[in-house]
């Protein structure tokens, strides 16, 4: 019995699979089918992440100016002064709203996985394995993390160009330190996918155990 | 034990032998401090290539019983074996595998994947059962237009009637040719007519391909195509019918029912 069920396990573990661009494929189509919802959720790490790099960039292009800028734009920061109690604010701001954004992302999800509880059960039926739904789940959350987070990144970016601009004139454009920004967008990037996959994980995790008979109930 | 069982899985085109055997099956539910018990030990058999229709009332155990033997809810007592293997010693990846390739599932309410084509929803098992691409669409085509959909392998759920997506839904049961399909309350959501095509297409599949096929149902209509019919009420098999048993009572019931 015991090297009957080894020798079963072997191979079911070879026969049972889900090809990643086949998952790739089916989590974007179900993203598309529900574009309006999936917007929302993408719009709420747009702005999460826009507003992190809002910050990273300003405190990239005042360091730039501080180095490099005309005299008169130095007198208007120094007057201005580099305010610690504020930079300890903003953290506090940016932390507060990168969480309002996880939350966010693992409500939406939430209502997605209750929403095809007949869905994951066929699945299942069909022989899906449970890492195959969290998959599911997962790479659709990270799609939305993706497309949000680029957006808010070049958002975030342009709109604090664009305000330096209109107190400091053409420096910031000029001193633009496009290196330091460009790290910059790649670490609020890889926190917006961060923040979309940590979002998922519980709600990914409660679809993948759901029982396969909830496929056979007729209501919901 | 090994040996005999190794034997059974590499033969398994013997006629006689029982796909699907239950032992003594009872389920008990546990609501708070209350204790229900939806089967009281069920024991039957059901033999390769037979058409089997499980009636009962709603909440006679019909629907537990099923879950039991699609693999989809494990017994508190009792044994079940699928191909003469008991189900309780199966894990996840096992459970999954006999899911995926010897058990093909139809549901009342159709439940395809809405976000896929017709060709999809049914390559989507053979995909999961490892198929190569190609393969899989070549055979998905073959098992549409099988079930009378072979203009229709491109179109959206949403996009057919309700007896197309139940064709569908039978192409799909049929992807990793499995030695038993089960359909739950197969006709309930379509029409007379439609119900009955589907019915009839069982049938053939039946006859033509040699698969097994439980159906659960409170359909009359599926009892002349039935070779066999098993009674649940309360929690047990109440009567095990051979179709040439019933004739005398079937015209009784048919006229009840028009």
């Amino acid at each position: 019995m015991t090297t009957e069920s080894a020798t079963m396990a072997g191979t079911t573990e070879k026969q049972i699979s889900l090809p990643l661009s086949k998952a790739i494929e089916i989590s974007f189509r179900s993203l598309r089918i529900r574009f309006w919802r999936s917007l929302i959720t993408i719009g709420g790490i747009f702005f999460g992440i826009a507003f992190l790099m809002s910050i990273l960039t300003s405190a990239s292009i005042n360091e730039a100016l501080v180095e490099g800028g005309s005299p008169q734009v130095r007198a208007l920061l120094e007057q201005q002064g580099a305010d610690g109690d504020s930079a300890t604010q903003q953290v506090w701001l940016v932390s507060l709203s990168l969480l309002v954004c996880v939350v966010g992302i693992t409500n939406a999800m939430l209502m997605s996985v209750t929403e095809r509880y007949r869905e994951i059960g066929t699945m299942k039926c069909l022989g899906a394995l449970d890492k195959f739904i969290i998959q599911l789940f997962v790479l659709e959350s990270t799609f939305q993390g993706l497309v949000g987070s680029i957006g808010g990144v070049i958002m975030g970016c342009l709109f604090m160009l664009i305000s330096m601009m209109t107190s400091y004139g053409w420096d910031p454009l000029v001193l633009f330190p496009v290196l330091e920004v460009a790290q910059n967008g790649l670490y609020s990037l890889g926190a917006g996918l961060g923040l979309a996959i940590i979002g998922a994980l519980y709600p990914a995790y409660r679809a993948s155990q759901m029982p396969p008979a909830d496929a056979m109930r007729t209501e919901v | 034990m090994t040996e005999e069982q190794t034997a059974v899985m590499d033969a398994p085109d013997t006629e006689t032998q029982n796909i699907v055997r239950t032992r003594g099956v009872k389920r008990v539910y546990q609501m708070g401090k209350l204790s229900l018990e939806a089967l009281k030990g069920i024991d039957m058999e059901v033999q390769r290539g037979e058409y089997i229709s499980i009636m009962g009332p709603s909440g006679s155990g019909k629907s537990t019983l099923f879950n039991m033997i699609g693999a989809l809810d494990k017994p508190t007592e009792g044994k079940v074996y699928i191909d003469e293997v008991d189900v309780a010693q199966l894990d996840a990846y096992e459970l999954a595998w006999l899911r995926c390739r010897k058990i093909g599932y139809i549901f009342q309410t159709f439940n395809l994947i809405p976000v896929m084509t017709a060709l999809e929803n049914v390559t989507l098992p053979m995909i999961f059962a490892g198929l190569a691409t190609d393969e899989a669409i070549d055979k998905g085509v073959d098992l549409l237009t099988l079930v009378g959909l072979g203009e229709r392998v491109q179109h959206k759920p949403l996009e057919l009637s309700g007896g197309q997506q139940q064709r569908v839904a039978v192409a799909r049961a049929l992807a990793n040719d499995p030695a038993i399909v089960l359909a739950d309350e197969p006709t309930g959501n379509l029409d007379r007519k439609t119900g009955r095509e589907i019915i009839e297409l069982l049938r053939e599949l039946n006859q033509g391909k040699q698969v097994t096929i439980i159906s659960a149902t409170h359909d009359l209509k599926m009892l002349d195509v039935s070779d066999r019919i098993l009674w649940v009420q309360d929690g047990r098999i109440t009567k095990n019918q051979r179709r040439d048993e019933l004739d005398l009572d079937l015209g009784q019931i048919g006229a009840e029912e028009e």
